[in-house]
């Protein structure tokens, strides 16, 4: 009897903790849906009844993929120092430059620079270990790496995978606002990484139009990090991107209505847009951008 | 008693099922729905979540200018299926998944950047059941690893 009610005891207090995970998780589902709500019509001024609502930032791959396009050229300065790795110890610095040193292996690896890869693949590896991101980068994925240094698809293929693992773990396991801070230190590197070049290379309109539209992804992870906007982290970080949206919103853009149409058996989505990015504009946000980069890598 | 107990079984089975079906849903979108996306590069972002039938979900995303992507939506196998709509700012559809036999992927590329947004809904099922069937549905972006044409002032 005495053991019966022993068993009894232990199911209650497991039932317990399962109720109490459960309500968490459903005031947690709560939050997010209003803090969706209010987000989704910062975006859009219209009642939204999607029961959930994903933010698309743009990937540090995706960032260096933009670039290359543009016309870029790979100059080792504009990446964050490997020497650095050590002075990240609290939670915000690793998550933050996580991002940035992804952001870096991306750009590195999109130029074919092998052994850099690898060496930035080791600090991402460092870091996400120290924020407990489980198996994400594994000694067998640097070994992939490795042997594959040459073929920039299976690289770009190895980064795409750590960086989704890395991704998935966090989501999974309750920890958004890690992930919301890993993205915003890569798309920050990718965004410094821009300015770098158009500073020191002659006049590059497509790189520069690509800048000019980072400000609708900061939009965007700006609604991410509201989703999280009780987490200090996210507190210390918000600040910063609102800063930047000032100098973005100093970029006058309009543009025609969408239409979608058949070209070469591919679908194109046309329209027209100006872009007026004066060089002040850009001088300013060369400035806060590099000053907020600074902050983040020291 | 026996009624609290049996209350207690069956909350730590759901836990316990959910957990699993967050395990699946993982499995489901690196597994299956990413090979959707060959030959494009997935962007390494991870959206995947589980949905009943009727359920929506949206993402919104800055897609660039020059840069061909290929957007996939792939739900269990044994949901009924989903339907997906590519959709401007102002929410006018520029593509509806549902007039083509409920493509699972849509190619494009854009004249200039823009924000779009993906709206999803899993489809109610006709057939006659008590049960609201639910699963994992994953929404993944990738881009074509094109060689750079621009030619850069020197």
């Amino acid at each position: 009897m005495k053991f019966k009610s022993k068993i009894f005891s232990m199911l209650m207090i497991a039932a317990l903790g399962a109720f109490s995970l459960f309500f968490t998780n459903c005031s947690g589902d709560k939050t997010n849906a209003d803090n969706q709500l209010e987000d989704t019509l910062s975006i859009n001024d219209e009642f939204n009844k999607a029961k959930q609502v994903i933010y698309g930032i743009p990937s540090p791959i995706e960032t260096a993929m933009l670039m290359k396009r543009a016309g870029a050229k790979f100059n080792q300065d504009y990446l964050n120092p490997l020497s650095n790795l050590t002075n990240y110890t609290t939670t915000r610095n690793m998550a933050l430059n996580l991002g940035v040193y992804s952001a870096d292996l991306s750009f590195a690896s999109m130029f074919d620079q092998s052994q850099l890869s690898i060496k930035y693949l080791s600090a991402t590896k460092k870091l996400a270990d120290d924020l407990g991101i489980l198996n994400a980068i594994d000694k067998s994925i640097i070994t992939r790496m490795e042997n594959n240094i040459n073929n920039r698809d299976s690289v770009m293929e190895i980064i795409s995978e750590t960086f989704m693992n890395s991704n998935m773990f966090l989501k999974e396991n309750d920890r958004g606002e890690i992930a919301a801070i890993i993205l915003t230190g890569g798309w920050l590197e990718g965004l410094y990484i821009g300015v770098q070049i158009v500073k020191n290379t002659a006049q590059n309109k497509e790189l520069m139009e690509r800048i000019a539209d980072q400000r609708l992804s900061l939009n965007t992870l700006i609604s991410l990090l509201g989703e999280y906007k009780n987490d200090a982290n996210v507190q210390a970080i918000l600040p910063h991107m609102e800063r930047l949206k000032k100098v973005f919103d100093k970029i006058q853009a309009s543009s025609s209505k969408m239409e979608v149409v058949e070209k070469d058996g591919k679908n194109i989505i046309t329209s027209t847009s100006e872009i007026k990015f004066t060089p002040e504009v850009f001088e300013e946000l060369a400035a806060v951008i590099t000053e907020i980069r600074s902050n983040i890598i020291k | 008693m026996k009624k609290i107990f049996v209350s207690a079984i069956i909350v730590i089975m759901a836990i316990a099922v959910s957990n699993v079906a967050s395990a699946q849903c993982k499995n489901f979108a690196k597994k299956i729905c990413k090979l959707e996306l060959l030959p494009y590069v997935h962007d390494g972002i991870y959206n995947a979540t589980v949905l009943s039938e009727g359920e929506t979900a949206e993402l919104y995303k800055t897609f660039y200018a020059g840069q061909e992507y290929r957007v996939t939506v792939c739900g269990d196998e044994n949901l009924p299926p989903i339907q997906f709509q590519v959709l401007d700012a102002e929410r006018n559809v520029l593509y509806d998944n549902k007039k083509h036999n409920y493509a699972k992927s849509w190619d494009f590329k854009l004249q200039s950047s823009k924000q779009l947004i993906i709206s999803i809904q899993v489809q109610t099922s006709d057939e006659l059941n008590d049960q609201i069937l639910s699963g994992c549905v994953a929404v993944l972006v990738g881009f074509m690893n094109i060689e750079n044409t621009f030619n850069q002032n020197k």
